[in-house]
């Protein structure tokens, strides 16, 4: 095992897929020479040249569409979609096209396309570069939607994106990149699938649900509450579609509360979506109706106090948890 | 406007009783003036105001009682609006007086005319007296057989959540300081699961000397025994049906059980009591027409024949329940019997312990009694009420012999059995003790 960083762990998950297959490119805007906006293909163009690592015109529709393309073609291109509030140019595309020609024709075309996106807010990028348009995506049948929130399993998942004969949005996140976590040793082959959550910490009184970024904030909250004798269970849901509702169903039957902690708007999005779908599963499980944290109700703010606090913290995740656990549960 | 909310005052205290308004609907008030004078569990004690104004609303009349927590009334601006709402926040925490049982506000009927209007019309849970429960504390209290009605919510709003539910199941197990032999001593009046005490046991409650009367207050047992029994009474039409049986083979049959089971690798003591279980369970078996429970628009008949043994503690009664008693051999029974016993004298029964029963014994017989009538423990449908074993002079084949015999009541309720089963199953029990070997068998 090492400790890499997120971007580093993609990085190596998209090198060892171009290496693996040469039917794997990349394209997407100042991603060959520069190396991406966010520096996750630094040096892939140097190593593979020119017909593998492409450069684009800043036309989100065009090179969805010549991504979509090529991999009805036969090729499984790789596109780098500069963030996913650019990807709103793209939309019919990724929902009209990429989602729906494999059901139109009858099965006929497999489409393994991978759209490689962050989203996210916290680096002061204002209201238009800072949301969360996972759940627009997840809305949609014959799309897969996945948010890894740390660098193992970007890593084994972005190799099972570009595996998968499906299109597949790969939702990364600005603040993401430089993480650290352990990651096995190069030569060491392992994928993660792409539609199972996990238990990242195990705990008894609460279920804490999250993925990307606020999977960390959800951990340190679970740190913090651990030392005042509440053990949350802190689920990362990974993957946004398919969701793992089984896994969430068997911790809601041991814990009986639930939180959901997501950095988006609070309206009809995965939050929302999923407490659905918990109610649907395991009402007769739930003792407290499920709390929700979420972004502020507004567009992002600039300000960088503002963002702030738009943004969900830690201890508003602390104090949900403490909402639904009753005092007497808490061993002190 | 201020909600005045019933205080907390003692680790016990769960509710209090309004024993008088010292301040009246329209009084001024000053904070730290007294408001009203308060019954908790143990002692009476005044409440002062904590804000000035005007006493606009009484929530809660004299003589009612409040959780801890419900607002009891409202001090504002003399001018102020009573907005609807306010009135029933505090009482969203808990119906403002909690009468076991009772769905509708028990003090609806007692408040003032000018107060009823308001008091009724607080959204929660004035409704219909809708309780608030969570999901799996309501799904805990069904499987337990709990009436959650009674109690007190902790959570968020007054919400009755999983823990209020494990708190009860686990405060049913009341402190036992002395138990007469389990096993063939009970109560008459067996009192189901549900009406054992689900707010503190109360043991330590004091007697007020009024000079003519020596006033008792009622445990949180006592009441709910009064409640489920009187339901039972008033919504079960009872009758009763009589036999006598000879129990000299019986007692025969016992004593070579026992000299047997003295030798036994575990050795135990079968009682009478344990027999009569034992023949009940089997004529349940036989006729599962007296297994039933009546449900209003149908009638449930259980596959299983889970027993109640009734036992007398000091402050009432528990029922613990011998499961597929018709499935057990003797010594088996004995041995559950005892277990259940011990486990009721230490407080340890476990919520399966007494849950689920689907016919009752009653037994008497400890305490001289030639023969008594018991009360349905709801939901069953019949209880079998066991008298003492008493030698009788009987005529057999025209000679006057004395023969041991005792004489068991059945109480079934008319809505799910009729008198000819009722006879045909008492007969059945009367047979397999007549003829004991068919216990065995």
């Amino acid at each position: 095992m090492r400790t890499i960083t997120y971007r580093d762990a993609l990085r190596e998950a998209i090198r060892e897929e171009m290496l693996r297959d040469e039917r794997v490119f990349i394209l997407g805007e100042d991603i060959a020479g520069y190396g991406g906006t966010y520096a996750v293909t630094k040096g892939l163009f140097e190593e593979f040249g020119e017909k593998r690592v492409r450069d684009t015109p800043l036309a989100e529709e065009v090179i969805t569409g010549a991504a979509i393309g090529a991999a009805l073609g036969g090729l499984r291109p790789i596109l780098e979609l500069m963030t996913i509030n650019f990807s709103l140019l793209a939309t019919d595309l990724i929902v009209n096209s990429a989602a729906k020609l494999h059901y139109m024709f009858g099965g006929q075309p497999q489409l393994p396309l991978v759209i490689r996106t962050p989203g996210g807010g916290g680096a002061q990028r204002g209201a238009q570069h800072s949301q969360m348009f996972e759940s627009w995506y997840a809305h949609i049948p014959g799309l897969k939607v996945v948010m890894p929130g740390t660098p193992y399993d970007v890593k084994g998942m972005f190799k099972s994106a570009v595996r998968d004969p499906d299109p597949v949005l790969f939702i990364e996140h600005e603040l993401l990149y430089n993480v650290k976590g352990e990651v096995p040793d190069e030569d060491v082959e392992y994928t993660v699938p792409l539609n199972l959550a996990e238990v990242k910490r195990p705990g008894r009184e609460v279920t804490i649900i999250t993925f990307s970024r606020m999977l960390h904030l959800s951990l340190q909250a679970a740190d913090d509450l651990s030392k005042e004798g509440i053990e949350a269970e802190v689920i990362d849901l990974r993957s946004i579609r398919p969701i793992d509702i089984d896994l969430i169903v068997d911790s809601v039957k041991k814990t009986n509360r639930v939180v959901i902690a997501e950095e988006g708007w609070k309206y009809y999005g995965t939050g929302q979506g999923l407490a659905a779908l918990i109610y649907e599963h395991a009402f007769d499980h739930m003792d407290a109706p499920i709390q929700h944290v979420t972004g502020a109700d507004v567009p992002m703010p600039y300000s960088k106090a503002l963002e702030r606090a738009a943004l969900p913290r830690k201890s508003d995740i602390i104090e949900a948890v403490k909402a639904i656990v009753p005092a007497a549960l808490v061993r002190g | 406007m201020k909600k005045v909310e019933m205080p907390k005052m003692g680790d016990t205290m769960e509710e209090g009783k309004i024993l008088h308004w010292i301040k009246k609907e329209g009084d001024p008030v000053k904070k730290g003036e007294m408001l009203a004078e308060v019954e908790t569990d143990k002692v009476n004690i005044e409440i002062e105001a904590f804000a000035s104004g005007t006493l606009r609303k009484i929530l809660v009349s004299e003589g009612n009682s409040a959780p801890i927590g419900a607002a009891i009334a409202l001090i504002g601006a003399a001018d102020e609006p009573l907005s609807e709402n306010t009135g029933g926040n505090g009482a969203t925490k808990t119906p403002a007086t909690r009468e076991p049982g009772e769905h509708s506000p028990g003090n609806a009927q007692s408040v003032p005319a000018q107060v009823l209007s308001s008091t009724v019309a607080a959204p929660t849970p004035g409704k219909g007296g809708r309780i608030f429960i969570s999901p799996i504390a309501r799904r805990i209290a069904q499987e337990h057989r709990l009436d959650y009605a009674t109690l007190q919510g902790t959570g968020p709003n007054g919400r009755i959540i999983k823990m209020d539910v494990e708190a009860a199941l686990s405060r049913l197990q009341p402190v036992v300081t002395a138990m007469p032999e389990a096993v063939g001593v009970a109560g008459a009046q067996p009192v189901p699961p549900q009406a054992l005490p689900i707010s503190s046991t109360e043991p330590i409650m004091a007697s007020i000397d009024t000079g003519e009367v020596v006033e008792i207050p009622l445990t949180a047992m006592r009441r709910t025994i009064a409640r489920r029994l009187s339901q039972s009474m008033q919504t079960a039409p009872h009758f009763y049906v009589t036999s006598v049986i000879d129990t000299d083979k019986l007692a025969a049959l016992r004593q070579q059980i026992n000299e047997y089971a003295a030798t036994d690798p575990s050795p135990v003591k079968v009682s009478f009591n344990d027999l009569i279980v034992k023949a009940v369970a089997r004529a349940l078996v036989r006729i599962p027409q007296v297994n039933v429970s009546f449900a209003e628009d149908r009638i449930l008949q259980k596959k299983q024949v889970h027993i109640g043994v009734a036992v007398a503690l000091e402050q009432g009664l528990i029922v613990p329940v011998l499961r597929n008693a018709d499935q057990r051999g003797i010594l088996d029974i004995a041995r559950e019997a005892r277990r259940l016993s011990e486990a009721a004298r230490e407080g340890k029964l476990r919520p399966e312990d007494f849950s689920g029963g689907t016919f009752t014994v009653s037994n008497l017989g400890m305490f001289d009694v030639d023969s008594f009538t018991a009360v349905i423990n709801a939901p069953e449908s019949a209880i079998l009420a066991v008298g003492s074993i008493t030698p009788t002079p009987v005529v057999v084949d025209g000679q006057v012999v004395v023969r041991n015999r005792m004489k068991v009541t059945l109480s079934a309720d008319h809505r799910a059995i009729d008198g000819a089963m009722a006879a045909r199953f008492l007969q059945e029990v009367k047979r397999l003790l007549e003829e004991p070997f068919g216990l065995i068998l």
